[in-house]
Protein backbone atom coordinates (compact mmCIF):
# COMPACT_ATOMS: atom_id res chain seq x y z
CA UNK A 1 0.00 0.00 0.00
CA UNK A 2 1.34 3.27 -0.67
CA UNK A 3 1.86 6.22 2.35
CA UNK A 4 -1.39 7.79 0.46
CA UNK A 5 -3.49 5.15 1.39
CA UNK A 6 -2.35 3.90 4.33
CA UNK A 7 -3.08 7.52 5.49
CA UNK A 8 -6.49 7.48 4.22
CA UNK A 9 -6.99 3.87 5.22
CA UNK A 10 -5.86 4.69 8.94
CA UNK A 11 -7.76 7.71 9.46
CA UNK A 12 -11.11 6.40 7.95
CA UNK A 13 -10.24 3.23 10.45
CA UNK A 14 -9.99 5.45 13.41
CA UNK A 15 -12.53 8.11 12.80
CA UNK A 16 -15.57 5.80 11.97
CA UNK A 17 -15.22 2.37 12.11
CA UNK A 18 -13.65 2.37 15.00
CA UNK A 19 -15.17 5.38 16.55
CA UNK A 20 -13.82 6.30 20.27
CA UNK A 21 -17.22 7.29 21.74
CA UNK A 22 -19.84 5.28 19.64
CA UNK A 23 -18.03 2.11 19.18
CA UNK A 24 -15.38 2.21 21.56
CA UNK A 25 -17.17 3.88 24.61
CA UNK A 26 -14.05 6.58 25.44
CA UNK A 27 -15.11 10.13 26.02
CA UNK A 28 -18.66 9.18 26.82
CA UNK A 29 -18.76 12.00 29.64
CA UNK A 30 -18.16 15.00 27.49
CA UNK A 31 -20.02 13.50 25.04
CA UNK A 32 -23.27 13.98 26.69
CA UNK A 33 -22.37 16.58 29.39
CA UNK A 34 -21.17 19.23 26.72
CA UNK A 35 -23.10 18.40 23.24
CA UNK A 36 -26.36 20.56 23.88
CA UNK A 37 -25.15 23.17 21.61
CA UNK A 38 -23.29 22.68 18.12
CA UNK A 39 -21.20 25.58 18.98
CA UNK A 40 -19.90 24.24 22.15
CA UNK A 41 -19.11 21.18 21.05
CA UNK A 42 -17.28 21.74 17.46
CA UNK A 43 -14.91 23.83 19.70
CA UNK A 44 -15.21 20.90 22.29
CA UNK A 45 -14.08 18.49 19.64
CA UNK A 46 -11.67 20.91 17.87
CA UNK A 47 -10.00 21.43 21.57
CA UNK A 48 -9.90 17.40 21.73
CA UNK A 49 -7.88 17.15 18.30
CA UNK A 50 -5.53 19.70 19.31
CA UNK A 51 -4.75 18.23 22.73
CA UNK A 52 -4.70 14.37 21.47
CA UNK A 53 -2.54 15.25 18.94
CA UNK A 54 0.27 16.94 21.13
CA UNK A 55 -0.34 14.45 23.57
CA UNK A 56 -0.37 11.37 21.97
CA UNK A 57 3.13 12.72 20.06
CA UNK A 58 5.15 13.34 23.69
CA UNK A 59 3.55 9.70 24.94
CA UNK A 60 4.89 8.05 21.83
CA UNK A 61 8.36 9.38 22.49
CA UNK A 62 8.32 8.58 26.40
CA UNK A 63 7.14 5.47 26.05
CA UNK A 64 10.09 4.52 23.23
CA UNK A 65 13.10 6.27 25.10
CA UNK A 66 12.35 6.68 28.66
CA UNK A 67 9.73 4.22 29.36
CA UNK A 68 10.16 0.64 27.08
CA UNK A 69 9.32 -2.45 27.28
CA UNK A 70 10.64 -2.87 30.73
CA UNK A 71 8.59 -0.17 32.18
CA UNK A 72 5.75 -0.88 30.51
CA UNK A 73 3.03 -0.41 33.54
CA UNK A 74 4.34 2.62 34.26
CA UNK A 75 2.81 3.77 31.27
CA UNK A 76 -1.03 4.83 32.99
CA UNK A 77 0.37 7.06 35.65
CA UNK A 78 2.60 9.01 33.40
CA UNK A 79 0.99 9.74 30.60
CA UNK A 80 -1.94 10.57 33.02
CA UNK A 81 1.51 13.29 34.57
CA UNK A 82 2.00 14.56 30.96
CA UNK A 83 -1.68 14.63 29.56
CA UNK A 84 -2.26 16.97 32.44
CA UNK A 85 0.35 19.01 32.39
CA UNK A 86 -0.67 19.24 28.45
CA UNK A 87 -3.92 20.19 28.91
CA UNK A 88 -2.56 22.98 31.60
CA UNK A 89 0.14 24.65 29.47
CA UNK A 90 -2.40 24.76 26.55
CA UNK A 91 -5.40 26.98 28.49
CA UNK A 92 -1.86 29.06 30.19
CA UNK A 93 -0.92 29.83 26.73
CA UNK A 94 -4.34 30.43 25.22
CA UNK A 95 -5.47 32.57 28.21
CA UNK A 96 -2.17 34.92 26.66
CA UNK A 97 -2.53 34.06 23.07
CA UNK A 98 -6.09 33.90 21.96
CA UNK A 99 -8.10 34.86 24.80
CA UNK A 100 -11.52 35.04 22.55
CA UNK A 101 -10.85 30.77 22.22
CA UNK A 102 -9.99 30.82 25.64
CA UNK A 103 -13.42 32.23 26.76
CA UNK A 104 -15.56 30.17 24.41
CA UNK A 105 -13.75 27.38 25.02
CA UNK A 106 -14.29 27.82 29.18
CA UNK A 107 -14.64 24.96 31.50
CA UNK A 108 -14.44 22.39 28.79
CA UNK A 109 -10.59 22.66 28.45
CA UNK A 110 -9.39 21.65 32.03
CA UNK A 111 -12.10 19.04 31.21
CA UNK A 112 -10.41 17.64 28.57
CA UNK A 113 -8.14 16.37 31.24
CA UNK A 114 -10.85 14.20 32.73
CA UNK A 115 -11.28 12.91 28.70
CA UNK A 116 -10.34 9.43 28.82
CA UNK A 117 -10.23 9.07 25.39
CA UNK A 118 -7.04 11.29 25.35
CA UNK A 119 -5.54 8.91 27.73
CA UNK A 120 -6.87 6.04 25.63
CA UNK A 121 -5.29 6.64 22.46
CA UNK A 122 -2.42 7.50 24.30
CA UNK A 123 -2.39 3.85 25.96
CA UNK A 124 -4.08 2.19 22.60
CA UNK A 125 -0.82 3.27 20.61
CA UNK A 126 1.48 2.02 23.21
CA UNK A 127 0.59 -1.51 23.61
CA UNK A 128 -0.19 -1.97 20.35
CA UNK A 129 3.49 -1.08 19.55
CA UNK A 130 2.44 1.44 16.93
CA UNK A 131 5.14 3.33 14.63
CA UNK A 132 5.51 7.17 15.04
CA UNK A 133 3.60 8.13 11.77
CA UNK A 134 1.50 4.84 12.83
CA UNK A 135 0.51 6.75 15.96
CA UNK A 136 -0.06 10.20 14.91
CA UNK A 137 -2.63 8.91 11.73
CA UNK A 138 -4.30 7.17 14.49
CA UNK A 139 -4.46 9.82 16.74
CA UNK A 140 -5.63 12.11 14.72
CA UNK A 141 -8.17 9.74 13.32
CA UNK A 142 -9.45 9.15 16.79
CA UNK A 143 -9.91 12.79 17.85
CA UNK A 144 -11.89 13.63 14.28
CA UNK A 145 -14.31 10.60 15.21
CA UNK A 146 -14.49 12.17 18.36
CA UNK A 147 -15.35 15.65 16.96
CA UNK A 148 -17.83 13.91 14.55
CA UNK A 149 -19.83 12.06 17.02
CA UNK A 150 -20.02 15.00 19.19
CA UNK A 151 -20.96 17.54 16.95
CA UNK A 152 -24.01 14.64 15.18
CA UNK A 153 -25.10 14.65 18.54
CA UNK A 154 -25.07 18.00 19.65
CA UNK A 155 -27.37 18.04 16.43
CA UNK A 156 -29.28 15.91 17.00
CA UNK A 157 -29.91 17.17 20.64
CA UNK A 158 -30.83 20.51 19.60
CA UNK A 159 -33.69 19.45 17.66
CA UNK A 160 -35.06 16.71 20.14
CA UNK A 161 -35.57 20.36 22.02
CA UNK A 162 -38.28 20.93 19.97
CA UNK A 163 -39.93 17.45 20.06
CA UNK A 164 -43.00 16.24 22.06
CA UNK A 165 -41.22 13.36 24.37
CA UNK A 166 -43.09 11.78 27.04
CA UNK A 167 -42.47 12.83 30.13
CA UNK A 168 -40.54 10.23 31.30
CA UNK A 169 -37.98 10.23 28.52
CA UNK A 170 -37.05 14.24 28.76
CA UNK A 171 -33.77 15.35 29.39
CA UNK A 172 -30.82 12.83 29.84
CA UNK A 173 -32.74 9.24 29.03
CA UNK A 174 -33.77 10.26 25.31
CA UNK A 175 -30.20 11.51 25.21
CA UNK A 176 -28.74 8.13 26.36
CA UNK A 177 -31.50 6.16 23.48
CA UNK A 178 -30.13 8.33 21.11
CA UNK A 179 -26.56 8.31 21.64
CA UNK A 180 -27.05 3.96 21.41
CA UNK A 181 -29.08 4.24 18.12
CA UNK A 182 -26.14 6.10 16.76
CA UNK A 183 -23.90 4.00 18.19
CA UNK A 184 -25.84 0.98 16.36
CA UNK A 185 -25.52 3.19 13.14
CA UNK A 186 -22.38 3.01 13.08
CA UNK A 187 -21.44 -0.49 13.83
CA UNK A 188 -22.64 -0.04 9.63
CA UNK A 189 -19.24 1.27 8.84
CA UNK A 190 -17.46 -2.26 10.03
CA UNK A 191 -19.62 -4.16 8.01
CA UNK A 192 -20.18 -6.83 10.28
CA UNK A 193 -23.27 -8.00 12.22
CA UNK B 1 14.11 -5.84 42.66
CA UNK B 2 14.69 -2.48 44.70
CA UNK B 3 16.59 -1.11 42.32
CA UNK B 4 13.79 -1.25 39.91
CA UNK B 5 11.12 0.18 42.15
CA UNK B 6 13.92 2.97 42.80
CA UNK B 7 13.97 3.51 38.70
CA UNK B 8 10.78 3.73 38.72
CA UNK B 9 9.50 5.97 41.82
CA UNK B 10 12.69 8.35 40.13
CA UNK B 11 10.86 8.48 36.65
CA UNK B 12 7.88 9.13 37.94
CA UNK B 13 9.82 11.99 40.51
CA UNK B 14 11.62 13.61 37.60
CA UNK B 15 8.99 13.74 34.93
CA UNK B 16 6.37 15.32 37.53
CA UNK B 17 9.21 17.75 38.13
CA UNK B 18 9.80 18.35 34.88
CA UNK B 19 6.21 18.96 34.44
CA UNK B 20 6.24 21.00 37.69
CA UNK B 21 8.85 23.47 36.86
CA UNK B 22 7.95 23.61 32.96
CA UNK B 23 3.99 24.82 33.76
CA UNK B 24 5.85 27.39 36.47
CA UNK B 25 7.65 28.68 33.90
CA UNK B 26 4.73 29.25 31.29
CA UNK B 27 2.58 30.73 33.50
CA UNK B 28 5.16 33.11 34.29
CA UNK B 29 5.90 33.75 30.48
CA UNK B 30 2.23 33.79 29.99
CA UNK B 31 1.11 36.12 32.82
CA UNK B 32 -2.14 37.66 32.30
CA UNK B 33 -2.81 40.97 34.17
CA UNK B 34 -5.63 40.86 36.10
CA UNK B 35 -7.02 44.55 36.19
CA UNK B 36 -6.38 45.74 40.22
CA UNK B 37 -10.09 47.10 39.70
CA UNK B 38 -11.79 44.14 39.15
CA UNK B 39 -9.98 42.14 42.20
CA UNK B 40 -11.09 45.02 44.56
CA UNK B 41 -14.26 44.95 43.61
CA UNK B 42 -14.61 41.22 44.15
CA UNK B 43 -13.46 41.84 47.28
CA UNK B 44 -16.51 44.44 48.01
CA UNK B 45 -18.70 41.47 46.93
CA UNK B 46 -20.39 38.91 49.18
CA UNK B 47 -19.05 35.96 47.24
CA UNK B 48 -22.10 33.51 47.47
CA UNK B 49 -22.44 33.34 43.91
CA UNK B 50 -26.25 33.49 44.07
CA UNK B 51 -26.51 34.71 40.55
CA UNK B 52 -29.08 37.63 41.52
CA UNK B 53 -27.33 40.10 39.31
CA UNK B 54 -27.48 37.74 36.36
CA UNK B 55 -24.14 37.33 35.89
CA UNK B 56 -22.57 33.45 36.31
CA UNK B 57 -21.11 34.52 39.78
CA UNK B 58 -19.86 37.07 41.59
CA UNK B 59 -15.97 36.98 39.44
CA UNK B 60 -17.84 37.36 36.32
CA UNK B 61 -20.06 40.54 37.73
CA UNK B 62 -16.82 41.81 39.08
CA UNK B 63 -14.99 42.12 35.54
CA UNK B 64 -18.12 43.58 33.91
CA UNK B 65 -18.71 46.30 36.70
CA UNK B 66 -14.72 47.06 35.92
CA UNK B 67 -14.59 47.52 32.59
CA UNK B 68 -17.89 49.15 32.32
CA UNK B 69 -20.71 47.17 31.19
CA UNK B 70 -22.80 46.34 34.27
CA UNK B 71 -24.74 48.82 36.64
CA UNK B 72 -22.45 48.72 39.67
CA UNK B 73 -25.85 48.79 41.73
CA UNK B 74 -27.21 45.12 41.22
CA UNK B 75 -25.58 42.96 44.01
CA UNK B 76 -27.38 43.95 47.25
CA UNK B 77 -25.41 42.17 49.35
CA UNK B 78 -22.04 44.81 48.23
CA UNK B 79 -20.55 47.56 49.41
CA UNK B 80 -21.39 49.74 47.43
CA UNK B 81 -20.52 52.74 48.64
CA UNK B 82 -16.53 51.03 48.48
CA UNK B 83 -17.30 49.98 44.79
CA UNK B 84 -18.15 53.79 44.26
CA UNK B 85 -14.72 54.60 45.72
CA UNK B 86 -12.99 52.24 43.40
CA UNK B 87 -14.90 53.56 40.37
CA UNK B 88 -15.02 56.72 41.29
CA UNK B 89 -18.19 57.70 41.91
CA UNK B 90 -20.54 58.35 44.68
CA UNK B 91 -23.30 55.11 45.38
CA UNK B 92 -24.93 55.25 48.26
CA UNK B 93 -24.94 52.49 50.33
CA UNK B 94 -28.87 51.96 50.21
CA UNK B 95 -30.98 49.92 52.52
CA UNK B 96 -30.32 46.01 53.26
CA UNK B 97 -32.75 44.29 52.28
CA UNK B 98 -33.76 40.95 53.71
CA UNK B 99 -36.05 38.63 52.76
CA UNK B 100 -39.33 37.54 55.15
CA UNK B 101 -41.76 34.55 54.80
CA UNK B 102 -45.40 36.16 54.95
CA UNK B 103 -46.93 32.74 56.42
CA UNK B 104 -47.12 31.42 60.14
CA UNK B 105 -49.32 28.48 59.97
CA UNK B 106 -47.10 25.71 61.42
CA UNK B 107 -48.48 22.58 60.51
CA UNK B 108 -49.94 22.72 64.20
CA UNK B 109 -52.05 25.73 64.00
CA UNK B 110 -53.02 24.74 60.54
CA UNK B 111 -56.16 22.69 59.59
CA UNK B 112 -54.72 19.80 57.87
CA UNK B 113 -57.10 18.44 55.25
CA UNK B 114 -55.18 15.15 53.37
CA UNK B 115 -52.01 13.69 53.95
CA UNK B 116 -49.70 14.66 51.05
CA UNK B 117 -47.60 11.68 49.59
CA UNK B 118 -45.75 13.37 46.23
CA UNK B 119 -42.65 14.76 45.93
CA UNK B 120 -41.25 16.58 48.68
CA UNK B 121 -41.12 19.87 46.64
CA UNK B 122 -42.78 23.24 46.95
CA UNK B 123 -43.13 23.65 43.28
CA UNK B 124 -44.88 20.28 43.07
CA UNK B 125 -47.02 20.64 46.01
CA UNK B 126 -48.20 23.75 45.31
CA UNK B 127 -50.05 22.33 41.99
CA UNK B 128 -52.26 19.59 44.70
CA UNK B 129 -55.36 20.76 45.75
CA UNK B 130 -55.47 24.15 48.08
CA UNK B 131 -51.65 24.32 47.14
CA UNK B 132 -50.63 21.53 49.47
CA UNK B 133 -52.76 19.95 52.78
CA UNK B 134 -52.66 22.90 54.44
CA UNK B 135 -56.03 23.93 54.88
CA UNK B 136 -55.01 27.79 54.18
CA UNK B 137 -54.59 28.11 50.08
CA UNK B 138 -51.88 30.92 50.68
CA UNK B 139 -49.98 29.20 53.34
CA UNK B 140 -45.84 28.15 53.29
CA UNK B 141 -45.98 24.15 51.54
CA UNK B 142 -42.79 23.67 54.02
CA UNK B 143 -41.31 21.35 51.89
CA UNK B 144 -38.05 23.88 51.84
CA UNK B 145 -37.65 24.76 48.03
CA UNK B 146 -36.46 28.20 49.29
CA UNK B 147 -34.10 26.28 52.13
CA UNK B 148 -32.35 24.68 48.70
CA UNK B 149 -31.86 27.79 46.65
CA UNK B 150 -30.51 29.97 49.39
CA UNK B 151 -26.83 30.73 48.94
CA UNK B 152 -26.22 31.21 52.72
CA UNK B 153 -27.72 28.61 53.87
CA UNK B 154 -29.79 30.55 55.99
CA UNK B 155 -33.33 29.42 55.80
CA UNK B 156 -34.63 26.31 58.02
CA UNK B 157 -38.32 24.55 58.08
CA UNK B 158 -39.83 25.16 61.38
CA UNK B 159 -42.65 22.66 61.50
CA UNK B 160 -43.84 22.96 58.54
CA UNK B 161 -43.01 26.81 57.83
CA UNK B 162 -39.81 28.61 56.33
CA UNK B 163 -37.89 30.78 58.69
CA UNK B 164 -35.28 32.95 57.44
CA UNK B 165 -32.48 34.00 59.72
CA UNK B 166 -32.18 37.79 59.11
CA UNK B 167 -28.62 37.98 60.38
CA UNK B 168 -27.53 35.65 57.48
CA UNK B 169 -29.61 36.80 54.72
CA UNK B 170 -28.04 39.00 52.04
CA UNK B 171 -30.96 40.16 50.18
CA UNK B 172 -29.92 38.28 46.69
CA UNK B 173 -33.66 37.60 46.41
CA UNK B 174 -33.19 34.04 45.23
CA UNK B 175 -36.09 32.96 47.73
CA UNK B 176 -38.02 35.70 46.49
CA UNK B 177 -38.21 33.78 43.28
CA UNK B 178 -38.90 29.96 43.58
CA UNK B 179 -41.19 30.08 46.16
CA UNK B 180 -44.42 28.99 44.35
CA UNK B 181 -47.09 30.65 46.52
CA UNK B 182 -45.44 34.18 46.85
CA UNK B 183 -45.01 34.24 50.23
CA UNK B 184 -41.40 35.63 50.79
CA UNK B 185 -41.14 39.41 50.03
CA UNK B 186 -37.79 41.71 50.25
CA UNK B 187 -38.05 44.28 53.65
CA UNK B 188 -35.91 46.63 54.78
CA UNK B 189 -33.40 45.59 57.63
CA UNK B 190 -34.51 47.89 59.71
CA UNK B 191 -38.58 47.20 59.14
CA UNK B 192 -40.16 47.19 62.78
CA UNK B 193 -42.88 45.27 62.44
CA UNK B 194 -44.49 42.90 59.63
CA UNK B 195 -47.92 40.98 58.96
CA UNK B 196 -47.01 37.25 58.68
CA UNK B 197 -49.77 36.21 57.10
CA UNK B 198 -50.75 36.57 53.32
CA UNK B 199 -54.03 35.06 53.05
CA UNK B 200 -56.94 36.75 51.07
CA UNK B 201 -59.49 34.98 52.23
CA UNK B 202 -62.42 36.24 53.88
CA UNK B 203 -62.34 36.46 57.60
CA UNK B 204 -64.25 33.73 58.72
CA UNK B 205 -62.80 31.36 56.67
CA UNK B 206 -59.18 32.31 57.54
CA UNK B 207 -60.65 31.23 60.77
CA UNK B 208 -61.60 27.77 59.51
CA UNK B 209 -58.34 26.52 58.39
CA UNK B 210 -55.81 28.94 60.80
CA UNK B 211 -55.42 30.02 64.26
CA UNK B 212 -52.76 32.44 63.79
CA UNK B 213 -54.04 34.04 59.98
CA UNK B 214 -54.68 37.71 59.50
CA UNK B 215 -58.62 37.92 59.11
CA UNK B 216 -58.78 41.63 57.85
CA UNK B 217 -60.76 42.66 60.95
CA UNK B 218 -59.12 46.72 60.25
CA UNK B 219 -57.86 47.09 63.97
CA UNK B 220 -54.55 47.64 63.46
CA UNK B 221 -55.46 49.98 60.81
CA UNK B 222 -57.33 51.85 63.31
CA UNK B 223 -54.90 52.21 66.12
CA UNK B 224 -52.54 53.03 63.47
CA UNK B 225 -51.04 56.43 64.41
CA UNK B 226 -48.74 57.44 61.67
CA UNK B 227 -51.64 55.66 58.93
CA UNK B 228 -48.69 53.14 57.53
CA UNK B 229 -51.29 49.90 57.74
CA UNK B 230 -53.42 49.20 55.16
CA UNK B 231 -56.13 46.62 55.18
CA UNK B 232 -55.97 45.39 50.83
CA UNK B 233 -58.43 42.87 49.95
CA UNK B 234 -58.52 41.06 54.06
CA UNK B 235 -55.00 41.18 53.96
CA UNK B 236 -53.11 44.21 56.28
CA UNK B 237 -50.41 45.63 55.11
CA UNK B 238 -47.83 47.85 56.93
CA UNK B 239 -45.80 50.79 54.68
CA UNK B 240 -42.84 50.35 56.23
CA UNK B 241 -41.59 54.06 54.72
CA UNK B 242 -44.56 55.32 57.73
CA UNK B 243 -43.98 52.78 60.25
CA UNK B 244 -42.56 54.50 63.29
CA UNK B 245 -42.38 51.25 65.50
CA UNK B 246 -44.73 51.98 68.30
CA UNK B 247 -46.10 48.63 67.83
CA UNK B 248 -49.61 49.29 68.96
CA UNK B 249 -51.02 47.24 66.08
CA UNK B 250 -48.86 43.93 67.36
CA UNK B 251 -51.02 44.95 70.53
CA UNK B 252 -54.43 45.30 69.22
CA UNK B 253 -54.12 42.05 66.54
CA UNK B 254 -56.88 39.70 67.83
CA UNK B 255 -55.09 36.55 65.83
CA UNK B 256 -51.58 38.16 66.73
CA UNK B 257 -50.44 37.96 63.51
CA UNK B 258 -48.14 41.52 63.40
CA UNK B 259 -44.97 40.61 64.82
CA UNK B 260 -42.14 41.90 66.15
CA UNK B 261 -38.90 41.46 64.12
Amino acid sequence: MSAITTLVVGIISAALVNNVVLSQFLGICPFLGVSRKTSTAVGMGTAVICVITVSSCITYFINVYILGEKYSYLRTIVFILIIAGLVQSVEIILKKKMPSLYKSLGVYLPLITTNCSVLGVAIDSANNGYSFAETMIYSVGTAIGFLIAIVIMSGIRENIEDNDIPEAFKGMPIVLVTAGLMAIAFVGFSGTM
Amino acid sequence: MLTEIIIAAAVIVVISVIVGIALGFLSQKFKVEVDPKEQKIRECLAGSNCGACGYAGCDSYAKAVAEGTAEPTLCNASDKVKIGEILGLSLSQGERMVAYVKCAGTNSTSTMLYDYFDEHDCRICYMAPKHGPKGCGFSCCGFGSCQDVCPEGGIKIIDGVAVIDRESCQGCGSCVSVCPAHLIELIPYSAKYMVKCSSHAKGKDVKSVCSVGCIGCGLCARVCESGAITIENNLAHIDHSKCTGCGKCAEKCPAKIIVKL
